[in-house]
């Protein structure tokens, strides 16, 4: 069970992150988390949204490359420790985390959310699905 | 089955060209110091007179022309002809200062067409081929020379001329063209917007192209050959010569036959003037022994290439040039070192980006700095930063080892560098010398 993540390239320059966002705003796409990863001279805006078909249609006629990344989301308990007992599950499975996001729960305060990027997507997910640790998934993440 | 426009002429024995050759030049000498008074000049500096010169063997004694000789002769200085006899002009886009006004006699135009119309048949061009000449019209010599060539062979001629691309694509598929003249940075982009509209190379009616006024890598070639699904062939010319077709390819691609019964080529050392050996690289200079209204003798252009005599599959016996790389004038010396942006363009293609590049220059701390744009592409991105900054890393190297020197890469999004419907603009240099 994965999330579809959108990854898109940006020039790093002022205004392109904005240009991007506009795009998507314009187009009534709803952002359920965000992180930007950059270099010197370009970065990597990595999206989760609530409908990927028309996110990635929006960014091809708005000119943007972008690609699909399958990516973990899980469900986190909002609490001390909480993300501790997500990666100790990983690290005893062996799996490798490239790299890893928030965003919060929105109407479901209990919880937080967190994405994973990892190496090896199905043994992450079986061995956090066989410590009860929840994972969602794109209608899920349409419907937060 | 090869094809020509000229037999007699493209495949005669080369005792057959030098004869025309000798005949020729002997009479232009004469010519020109009886009515360019800026050449005879010359000529009288170096205590020459026309009887000096009594073939081929000879040419090397008289003095050179340059652009520098154009610039100051500008407008009338170098015309061979009364006005009364001239029929038109054609000049340089002056991308490298003044502009060059050329001029034409009918006859000049005659056999100008002749040559462009060589290209054409070499390409594969008959009169059941729709040519479509999408060079500019006008001052340029591209479109008028294409376009005279393309009614001599019968071609049924669409005379677009440069820019508005979806109505260049609209003629070349609702009257099926065949046949493609244009820069070869204006068939890439036509290409990448065919592609961008879905259309496949089987879907496109076009066969050949005949690309030229700009230096082109073989791998730009390759990339237009596969996009248009046609086979690209490069044309040589100068607008002070008579403009495209001073040389073009044939269907061995390989280097540019030089229509040797209007151009005596010749290779020299750019420092020295000095005539080198035969297969040396060098600045290449032309005398044009045909031309009445602008006969220039002994024309630097600046164009770094070497001759081939070597025999052709092709059966045309007419000397030929390599592809140059490019021309002392787009030469860039960037911390000493001399780099040509077609050599840029072929480590581009060959780690597979696209020939959409910019080459900035800049002096920084009195250090010149080499920075090179490129556009990301949907099959070079990936969500991984550390893949995509290998991929950077990698062409840095591809550059350093082509050119001998550290440039910078940097990712730029798509479509950002702007598209040329005639020349490119490749370089943009910022020092301040």
């Amino acid at each position: 069970m994965s999330l579809k993540q959108i990854s898109v390239f940006l020039e790093n320059k002022p205004g392109t992150l904005h240009a991007m966002t506009t795009a998507l705003a314009q187009n009534g796409v709803d952002m359920r988390a965000l992180s930007l990863a950059e270099t010197k001279d370009f970065g990597i805006v990595r999206l989760i949204v609530d409908n990927v078909y028309d996110a990635t249609t929006v960014l091809k006629d708005a000119g943007f490359i972008h690609s699909l990344t399958p990516v973990l989301g899980v469900m986190i308990p909002d609490e001390p420790g909480g993300l501790n007992q997500v990666l100790q599950v990983l690290n005893e499975a062996a799996v490798n985390v490239e790299y890893m996001y928030a965003f919060l729960g929105g109407a479901d305060a209990d919880h937080a959310y967190m994405i994973f990027r990892v190496q090896d997507g199905e043994a992450a997910t079986a061995a956090l699905t066989a410590h009860g640790i929840r994972l969602v998934d794109q209608d899920e993440v349409a419907g937060l | 089955m090869e094809r020509y426009y000229q037999p007699e002429i493209e495949c005669a024995s080369r005792e057959q060209i030098l004869a025309w050759q000798n005949e020729r030049l002997v009479k232009q000498v004469q010519h020109v110091w009886d009515n360019v008074p800026y050449y005879r000049k010359k000529m009288e500096a170096k205590g020459l007179t026309p009887a000096d010169i009594k073939g081929v063997d000879d040419l090397h004694k008289l003095p050179f022309l340059s652009k520098a000789d154009l610039r100051e002769a500008y407008p009338y200085g170098l015309v061979g002809m009364p006005l009364k006899d001239c029929v038109r002009i054609q000049s340089t886009s002056g991308t490298t200062g003044k502009r060059v006004v050329a001029f034409y006699t009918q006859h000049d135009i005659d056999l100008w067409e002749d040559c462009c119309a060589r290209a054409i048949v070499a390409a594969g061009g008959t009169n059941e081929d729709v040519c479509q000449v999408s060079y500019g019209y006008g001052l340029f010599t591209g479109g008028p020379g294409l376009n005279g060539g393309s009614h001599k062979v019968g071609c049924l001629t669409i005379p677009t001329s440069s820019g508005n691309t979806e109505r260049q694509i609209m003629f070349i598929r609702d009257l099926n063209a065949t046949i493609l003249c244009c820069t070869p940075s204006y068939a890439a982009y036509i290409g990448e917007t065919m592609r961008d509209m879905g259309l496949t190379p089987d879907q496109i009616p076009l066969k050949a192209g005949i690309f030229g006024a700009e230096a082109w890598s073989e791998e730009m070639r390759q990339d237009i050959q596969n996009t248009l699904g046609i086979k690209a062939y490069d044309i040589y010319g100068l607008t002070e010569l008579s403009g495209p077709g001073v040389s073009f390819e044939c269907s061995a691609q390989s280097g540019m036959h030089i229509n040797e019964d209007h151009f005596i080529a010749e290779i020299i050392d750019p420092d020295t003037g000095e005539v080198l050996p035969e297969g040396s690289q060098g600045e290449l200079v032309f005398t044009s022994i045909t031309k009445e209204a602008f006969p220039l003798l002994r024309y630097r252009t600046r164009d770094i290439c070497s001759l081939s005599r070597e025999k052709c599959p092709c059966g045309r016996t007419h000397v030929k040039m390599v592809k140059p790389k490019g021309r002392t004038d787009d030469m860039l010396i960037i911390r000493g070192v001399n780099v040509f942006p077609s050599q840029i363009e072929t480590v581009l293609l060959n780690y597979g980006y696209p020939a959409n590049y910019q080459i900035i220059v800049d002096r920084v701390k009195s250090t010149d700095t080499l920075d090179v744009h490129v556009e990301m592409t949907p099959e070079m991105f990936t969500d991984n930063l550390g893949e995509v900054s290998r991929r950077q890393d990698e062409l840095v190297d591809g550059l350093r080892s082509m050119l001998g020197l550290a440039a910078k890469v940097t990712l730029v999004a798509p479509k950002s560098i702007v598209r040329s419907e005639g020349k490119a603009v490749r370089v943009i240099d910022r020092r301040k010398i």
